[in-house]
């Protein structure tokens, strides 16, 4: 596990999000009205939407493409939809804000 | 079958269609005995007969009695409680002895009683608030609407059937078909309905009157039910227990009729708000609604809660979108999250519906001290430029009444073949969309493009389109160029309710279709007349005549007082068609055009809001506006 520091917490909006382009795809970081960030893959099962683009609220981002309700702690998709999006650990220490990345298989 | 009244289900029914379902249940063999009041039951082991008031008697082998529920009010009354025919209660369902409270078919509030489920649901919710100190709901009564689905008789009655003085009667009558259909009219809103033999337009009167809807516009026509010009997705039908099965009912999630069915019954849904959640049907754009609360009425029959609630704005809260708009103006609330906070709202966060309606509340109630916030804008209004379906971003700038100069096509053509735009397309709007952008490039694109944001993307004022007019065309009587490039520098960045389309035609041959938009606007000999109201989208609605004026000037005062009182009043999300249906053309008419005070000042505060608007593209360009265009990191392998 590596973690990368992408900066002050303060680079994300609240209640919504940025993304960082990662070898493992974009990453969507998206902050909630208690400065919890989570991060997960930026691509909304149903469509591929950009999930950073959305409504942030508590543990749910809402895709700004059709309005699919995704749960940032389970990382999937809420009722009556279905799907998964891959979570990523987060850490914030001063804020500052820290992604955890598997290094890829050689 | 015996009853004391002159004719059979008299709650329900008046003697016209008394007389109806009598004939039809005798045709079925039932013999009727009206006006008689029983006054023994004879026999000693068993009964043998009935004797009536009047002395006359009727044998009888089994005597089934249907009399109704009472309350049963025997603890209350030993109790010490206050009781009439129920316990009586007040609004908050609190009875005499403070400490006591009472919900449900024991209760008597504001001298009714209610023997349905959906009444007592709304008393238990009320009564609910108060016990946990919250203190906020208030009880008034319920509206019901009663439907039957008895031996194959429709019969359907809500509110004040039976109609009188100060009311209005619009009745159908067709006897040999056993049809008989009465709407009851007062002040131009549905006060009650009765339905007999064909009760299809039950939900949709049951709507107007709960909405409390100004019927006006077509009056003639109320009991044939709704007739629309065209609702787009399921080829404008408007009958669901017509259709097939398989028919196809959500055209924009692609649900057919028969799985809408199968939810309701398997999965017990009950309410609109349940079918969307679990079928998506009618979540989307919504113009099936009305086919899927058909499907509601006619799968759950009696079971149906069609009774009225108030509608709250979101899950979030209980309060609606007047109560919430009224406290952001009382309390001076600046912006979303002052708003969320002093409102309890149960999300702290909001959600993708609250935010984006009380950004707009807050905005226009407070132009210029209420925080335009970023983050409960809808992507396309924070971005300033419209999404698509792979995440890149279409950019459309102004192009002022739709007339364009050699200069500004070639500029918008270099930037696209430098940037390589996918694709450049013409909209309907009469203008120029280079689709195709990515994110990280819309700065730098405006830049190069130096012109306005066309606000193609926004719940805002779009275009003024115009045809050519008295510039260069044979039949034009007006410059209706000259008037719709005037109106669009004069309204543009105007934030709305919703999408706001204008247009400006320079004779009655309209090639500019200003009668299917908000504002249309067409050149007459003698000056111009003024329509409002009209939508050539989801649901096409032709524009009403609002009234006719001679230059320019007015046109202009009109359409900003028009458009003023349109974001004031109107709900987030409501487009002017149907909110000139709900408020009435001639409330309209009052505030706009006849009265010329009014009419200045609602002119006013549209200027005075714009003032406070900037181009969003400039301040982009300038660093005072930040669209986080860019990845926040890019981590190399």
């Amino acid at each position: 596990m590596e973690w990368l520091a992408l900066g002050n917490i303060e680079e994300i909006p609240a209640l919504g999000g940025r993304y960082v382009e990662t070898p493992q795809g974009q990453i969507a970081l998206l902050r909630n009205e208690n400065d919890e960030v989570f991060a997960v893959s930026n691509r909304c099962p149903h469509r591929g939407g950009p999930l950073s683009e959305g409504f942030v609220s508590g543990k749910t981002v809402f895709c700004p493409l059709h309005n699919w309700q995704i749960d940032l702690e389970k990382g999937e998709a809420m009722a009556p939809d279905h799907g998964c999006v891959k979570t990523f650990p987060v850490r914030i220490e001063e804020q500052q804000v820290w992604l955890g990345l598997e290094k890829a298989a050689q | 079958m015996v009853h004391r009244r002159a004719w059979p289900l008299d709650k329900q029914l008046d003697a016209r269609g008394g007389k109806l379902l009598q004939t039809a249940m005798e045709v079925r063999g039932v013999r009727f005995l009206l006006g008689k009041e029983s006054a023994a039951v004879l026999g000693d082991t068993h009964v043998i007969g009935l004797r009536f008031t009047d002395g006359s008697e009727i044998p009888a082998d089994v005597l089934v009695m249907t009399i109704g529920i009472k309350p049963r009010i025997e603890i209350a009354q030993a109790a010490g409680l206050q009781c009439e025919a129920g316990i009586l209660v007040d609004d908050t369902l609190q009875t005499y002895d403070p400490r006591i409270y009472a919900v449900g078919e024991c209760v008597q509030h504001r001298g009714q009683t209610y023997g349905l489920v959906a009444p007592l649901f709304e008393q238990a919710k009320v009564a609910a608030n108060h016990l946990a100190e919250y203190g906020r709901m208030r009880y008034q009564g319920s509206v019901t609407s009663t439907k039957l689905k008895v031996t194959g008789i429709e019969l359907f009655s809500a509110g004040d059937f039976m109609g009188g003085d100060h009311c209005e009667e619009v009745t159908l009558l067709d006897s040999s078909q056993g049809i008989y259909k009465k709407v009851i009219l007062r002040d131009n809103k549905v006060v009650g309905g009765l339905l007999y033999g064909d009760t299809s337009i039950g939900p949709w009167l049951f709507q107007l009157m709960r909405d409390g809807t100004d019927v006006s516009a077509f009056r003639d026509n109320i009991v044939f039910g709704e007739t629309h010009l065209g609702d787009s997705g399921h080829a404008g039908e408007n009958q669901a227990s017509r259709l097939a099965d398989g028919t196809e009912i959500c055209g924009c999630n692609g649900i057919a009729k028969g799985s809408i069915v199968k939810a309701i019954r398997e999965q017990g849904l009950f309410t609109l708000e349940e079918v969307r959640k679990c079928t998506k049907a009618s979540a989307s754009c919504g113009s099936c609604t009305g086919l899927v609360e058909q499907l509601l009425a006619s799968t759950l029959g009696g079971f149906y809660d069609s009774t009225p609630k108030k509608k709250a704005l979101c899950g979030c809260t209980d309060l609606s979108h007047q109560e919430v708009r009224d406290a952001i103006l009382a309390e001076k609330l600046l912006s979303v999250r002052q708003t969320l906070a002093y409102l309890d709202w149960r999300h702290p966060g909001g959600c993708a519906t609250c935010r984006p309606a009380i950004n707009y509340y807050v905005r226009t109630a407070w132009p210029a001290e209420g925080l335009d916030d970023a983050q409960s804008r809808f992507i396309n209004e924070r971005a300033h430029a419209n999404i698509q379906r792979d995440g890149t971003y279409s950019v459309v700038p102004r192009i002022y009444g739709g007339v364009t100069s050699p200069a500004a096509l070639k500029r918008i053509a270099e930037v696209a073949e430098r940037h390589n735009v996918p694709m450049v397309k013409f909209t309907g709007g009469q203008r120029l969309d280079l689709l195709g952008v990515k994110k990280e490039d819309l700065p730098q694109i405006w830049a190069e493009l130096d012109m306005p944001s066309g606000h193609a993307y926004g719940k805002a004022l779009r275009t003024v389109k115009s045809c050519v007019g008295t510039d260069f065309c044979r039949f034009g009587v007006q410059d209706s160029t000259r008037l719709a490039i005037a109106l669009e520098r004069g309204l543009e960045r105007m934030w709305a309710p919703h999408k706001v389309k204008l247009a400006v035609s320079g004779c009655p041959r309209n090639c500019a279709e200003s009668t299917i938009k908000d504002f249309g606007i067409i050149g007459v000999d003698s000056g111009w007349e003024l329509y409002v109201g009209g939508n050539g989208g989801m649901k096409v609605r032709a524009a009403d005549l609002l009234c006719k004026v001679k230059t320019h000037e007015e046109v202009l005062e009109v359409a900003k007082a028009f458009l003023q009182m349109y974001r004031e009043d109107a709900q987030y999300l409501e487009r002017t068609a149907p909110w000139v249906e709900r408020v009435g053309l001639d409330h309209i008419k009052a505030v706009v055009v006849e009265d010329l005070e009014s009419r200045r000042q609602l002119a006013a505060r549209m200027d005075f809001a714009l003032s406070q608007e900037k181009d969003p593209w400039a301040e982009a360009i300038s660093g005072r506006l930040n669209i986080h265009a860019a990845p926040l990191r890019r981590i190399p392998a």
